[in-house]
């Protein structure tokens, strides 16, 4: 995994990314995700790849879409950073990297306005139209409907900078209110409590771009109760799902017989060592640098020593 | 003839270097003829109102080499019977004089008051020395103008913090929709605001004006769209708003929005990854 992060977080890598340029071609963006993949010893075959990067695309999809606030895109890639740095917290060297990179960003991007955010994420919306690919933690989550197309709540917190709709203000030729009323809609909004941060280090605050598979993983939820519903979906999350067990076979036919044992050493990230080849840690390696890490953290509650 | 064959081809060539992904579509109404205007981040094309035939585009300037701000234009309406203008990203309004009919259409003035990308532009007939046309940026700022030989700024609203995406003007009121989910209505001889909306949750897309009747439609990212009032008080000559229908459009960001009559009794709505267009009606 730490190929991966290192290639992925080159300088000459990002100096690339970082020119001014229009969005990849679906073609050649697929072109460099498959290069990533392989950028260790690690080989997937088509039909792996080609689930992993659909996978890919709908969960980054459903984070663009969902972002209450343009800008909000950049903490979402923030939160991204955040998780990277979490895996290779003891490589100082690949840190440093992946710091740089973060502190790029944030000069880069931190002073654009709310307009050049949205034409930003308008472009990367229409690369991703027509998108409707399933997922089942999606499906499970109720986040997608059994079409493919996302849940969009008309509930919960407003963006930062936006008031709870039904106020309406009239003011005379003097600038001075004179008339004051409300509507109502079937929406349920309440205001929001603080701004993500957008320095180096921070309190995101927006939950999206986060790991989508980490067992304890704080989900949007939108319903009254909400504190409660997160401690069912914790618990959800350990129990058996046959339609990610179903989704992740690929995966189980891609280690072989696989002897799952608690993780060595006192990491809160997720480490096997217990794979018998190389090549085998490498799976594992790509399949947590993608954020599918802790996904075998739920499996390895139920699964014991048996075949997936 | 020759010379449209010749410009054609060379804007085909200037298309395929890029794909035109047009941003903006829309109808331009003249006293005597209808133009089909559409902006991308190559320029402006307009055609006969059937899209039969292009009757004249306007290159923008794009740089060489990628810069780090996108070049587009955006924000298109008829005014003073005889313009078309068109925003730029620039911050730039091009008028453009359209001649009765044929393809003799001129750049008679750009407009340079907006120091941020153009958002949006609407106009109005215009009624002696009121402004005609308002310019809308991504700074929130608002440009009034009165049409002409030569354009005349009225009046200027200096933004605050929020994108303006959409304006329409009626009646000597400019209601503007902003990115955090805003309408305002401000009237346009005084630049005072006289009426502010909590409207939507989320970025607004799209305004539309019925004429007939002071109806303001408002469709935003939040899934909703919302039929609104506009009215003036007789007593007070006070502007008021009042809401009076909503309608959510079930997990869709609402990405344009615009009635079909000028009464404002019907509407229609479009929305991202929705291939198909919703139409709303009386009972």
């Amino acid at each position: 995994m730490n190929d991966i992060i290192t290639t992925m977080f080159n300088k000459k890598f990002m100096d690339e990314l970082f020119k001014p340029q229009d969005l990849y071609s679906k073609k050649a963006l697929r072109t460099v995700y498959d290069r990533l993949a392989h950028a260790s010893i690690m080989r997937l075959n088509q039909a792996s790849m080609d689930k992993l990067y659909d996978l890919m695309t709908m969960a980054f999809k459903y984070q663009v879409l969902l972002c209450p606030r343009p800008r909000d895109i950049l903490l979402v890639t923030f939160n991204h950073l955040d998780a990277i740095k979490d895996f290779i917290s003891d490589s100082p060297g690949i840190l440093n990297q992946v710091d740089e990179t973060f502190r790029r960003l944030i000069e880069t991007y931190n002073c654009l306005s709310d307009g050049e955010f949205q034409l930003i994420r308008q472009t990367l919306l229409i690369f991703f139209q027509d998108m409707h690919i399933r997922v089942s933690i999606f499906l499970k989550d109720k986040v997608q409907n059994s079409n493919g197309r996302f849940v969009l709540p008309i509930s919960g917190p407003v963006p930062w900078g936006t008031e709870v709709p039904g106020l309406i203000r009239m003011f005379n030729h003097k600038g001075v209110e004179v008339r004051r009323t409300e509507f109502t809609t079937a929406g349920n909004y309440v205001t929001p409590q603080r701004e993500g941060s957008f320095e180096l280090y921070g309190d995101r605050v927006l939950k999206l771009g986060t790991n989508m598979y980490s067992v304890t993983r704080p989900v949007e939820t939108h319903m009254s109760g909400s504190s409660k519903n997160l401690a069912s979906q914790a618990k959800e999350n350990i129990a058996p799902n046959p339609l990610a067990k179903e989704e992740l076979n690929f995966l189980a036919r891609l280690l072989g017989g696989l002897d799952i044992q608690k993780p060595t050493g006192g990491e809160t990230g997720f480490r096997l060592n217990l794979f018998t080849t190389d090549e085998e840690e490498e799976y594992a390696g790509v399949l947590h640098g993608l954020g599918l890490g802790r996904l075998w953290g739920a499996l390895e509650a139920k699964a014991g020593p048996e075949q997936l | 003839g020759g010379i449209q064959e010749e410009i054609c081809e060379e804007v085909l060539g200037v298309l395929q270097r890029s794909p035109l992904r047009p941003s903006q579509a829309v109808w331009c109404e003249l006293p005597s003829r209808v133009l089909l205007v559409l902006t991308s981040q190559r320029g402006v094309q307009m055609y006969e109102a059937d899209g039969s035939t292009m009757v004249f585009w306007h290159a923008l300037d794009v740089p060489e080499q990628p810069a780090a701000h996108s070049v587009f234009a955006r924000g298109i309406a008829a005014a003073g019977g005889r313009f078309i203008c068109v925003g730029t990203s620039f911050g730039a309004v091009l008028v453009f004089d359209i001649p009765p009919k044929g393809t003799n259409v001129t750049l008679s003035e750009v407009l340079e008051q907006h120091r941020d990308p153009i958002t949006d532009i609407a106009a109005e007939q215009g009624r002696d020395g009121a402004g005609d046309l308002v310019t809308a940026d991504d700074s929130g700022t608002l440009c009034l103008w009165s049409s002409g030989e030569e354009f005349t700024l009225l009046g200027k609203i200096p933004g605050c913090g929020s994108s303006c995406s959409s304006v329409v003007l009626w009646n000597g009121t400019v209601a503007a929709g902003y990115g955090n989910g805003q309408i305002r209505l401000w009237e346009a001889g005084s630049g005072r605001i006289r009426a502010q909306v909590s409207a939507h949750a989320r970025w607004i897309y799209a305004l539309d004006l019925a004429p007939l009747t002071g109806k303001l439609l408002s469709g935003a990212e939040d899934s909703f769209v919302h039929v609104w009032k506009l009215s003036r008080n007789p007593d007070t000559d006070d502007i008021e708003i009042q809401h009076c229908h909503a309608e959510c459009v079930t997990d869709t960001q609402v990405c344009g929005a615009r009635f079909c009559d000028p009464a404002g009794d019907t509407f229609a709505v479009t929305g991202y990854d929705l291939s198909e267009i919703l139409c709303y009606g009386p009972a």
